[in-house]
């Protein structure tokens, strides 16, 4: 006989019920994690570009976001939609770190040169 | 006048003025700053203090100036330069006419000859800083020719010719009293300083704080007389290649997406960089690792 009768028989259904929820969530995320869509691309792409725009008009691309956003198109066109919504957010996230760069440089290249 | 219509008034003014102040501003700001010979006197100081064992024309010799085994193998190519091919090529394209009759001798003072050391110059009529480069192509489309690629081949003969006639002749580069003229070459130099790319390295990371150091097998030549060797043949690049190609190399090897050739910004830099090499020789065409 447990020590604790009541409780157990009482907390049995929600732990189950928690139980087969937290397994179904899990199953639903890695669903939805595996299954990106044309539509997720080509808003993670959308957004890639655009900060990329932004560091080009700052005169400051980088050649990594560039081959980020080859990789990503090239895994939209063979289906592949969970690789190029990754290699989208890499190149998005390039690209805003070069923004960051050139605006932070606007002052900083001051501090090196040579008087 | 209601006082309420005073301020409104007075509001507006001071709206007007600080406008008014914000446009001229940069330009009036720049010109009461940029001092150029005082900064080439910096720059050119820095270097010979940090080689004090290089006389400050042997800067013009990159890389090779600063290890006993390179001159010496300088020394040795020097003898069958690979350049050479380059040089005559380029002699036989300045001196050929163009479709019109005329030649590139009918576009620069001099004849072309001995001229490399006074380029860039800035076009007070264009308001913008030419190069030699960007002044054959425009005096091959002022006779109806196509211009040439500015990186490699064809260009990099004609320069390498061109270069040869001024050899020894120190950098003569003018900054004329024009703002526009200050404000390119402060332009060069924040281009110069600025870091960029993914590995975050500005020209100077290299060419100043890291100067005579090695990146991998290679010795960082020093800023100080880097572009009096133009054009040069590197064994990197299995052939020769211009001023252009050397700042397009320079940023794709810090993961940053080049700029066109001849934009503003390179040619901005290219006159800030030969004017604080002002007084070292010409030494191009040159040849580097």
């Amino acid at each position: 006989m447990s020590l604790f009768p009541i409780r157990t028989t009482k907390f049995k259904t929600p732990v189950a019920t928690l139980a087969i929820a937290a397994a179904v969530s899990t199953l639903l995320a890695t669903a939805a994690l595996a299954a990106a869509t044309e539509a997720d691309f080509k808003a993670a792409y959308a957004a890639a570009e655009a900060a990329n725009k932004q560091a080009g008009d700052l005169r400051d691309q980088w050649t990594t976001t560039k081959t980020e956003l080859d990789a990503a198109k090239k895994a939209a066109d063979s289906g592949n939609f969970d690789q190029a919504v990754a290699s989208a957010k890499e190149a998005e996230a390039l690209a805003k770190a070069s923004i960051y760069q050139a605006t932070s440089e606007k002052d900083a290249w001051k501090a090196l040169e040579i008087h | 006048m209601s006082v309420q219509s005073a301020i409104r008034l007075a509001s507006t003014a001071a709206s007007v003025a600080v406008a008014a102040l914000c446009l001229i501003g940069p330009s009036v700001r720049a010109a009461d700053k940029v001092d150029p010979a005082a900064d080439a006197k910096a720059f050119q100081k820095y270097f010979t203090n940090k080689f004090p064992q290089l006389k400050l024309k042997d800067f013009v010799n990159g890389p090779y100036s600063l290890n006993e085994d390179m001159r010496k193998q300088w020394e040795e190519k020097e003898e069958f330069p690979p350049y050479e091919f380059a040089r005559e090529a380029g002699k036989e394209m300045f001196t050929k006419p163009f479709k019109n009759g005329k030649s590139y001798a009918d576009c620069f003072p001099n004849g072309g000859i001995g001229i490399r050391q006074n380029y860039p110059y800035f076009d007070e009529k264009e308001g913008k800083v030419v190069t030699l480069e960007l002044a054959l192509n425009q005096c091959r489309e002022a006779n109806g020719e196509a211009p040439i690629s500015y990186v490699k081949d064809d260009m990099a003969a004609l320069t390498a010719y061109m270069a040869y006639t001024s050899r020894g002749k120190p950098f003569d580069i003018k900054i004329p009293d024009d703002p526009r003229a200050l404000q390119a070459f402060e332009d060069g130099k924040r281009y110069f300083y600025t870091r960029r790319g993914q590995l975050n390295f500005s020209c100077a990371s290299c060419h100043v704080q890291n100067a005579g150091q090695r990146i991998r097998a290679e010795i960082l030549a020093p800023a100080l007389g880097i572009l009096n060797a133009m054009p040069i043949y590197r064994s990197e690049w299995g052939g020769m290649g211009t001023t252009s190609r050397r700042f397009i190399t320079c940023n794709i090897q810090t993961r940053g997406v080049p700029l066109e050739p001849q934009s503003d910004e390179y040619r901005n830099l290219e006159y800030y960089l030969s004017y604080v090499s002002n007084g070292l020789p010409i030494s191009g065409p040159g040849a580097r690792p």
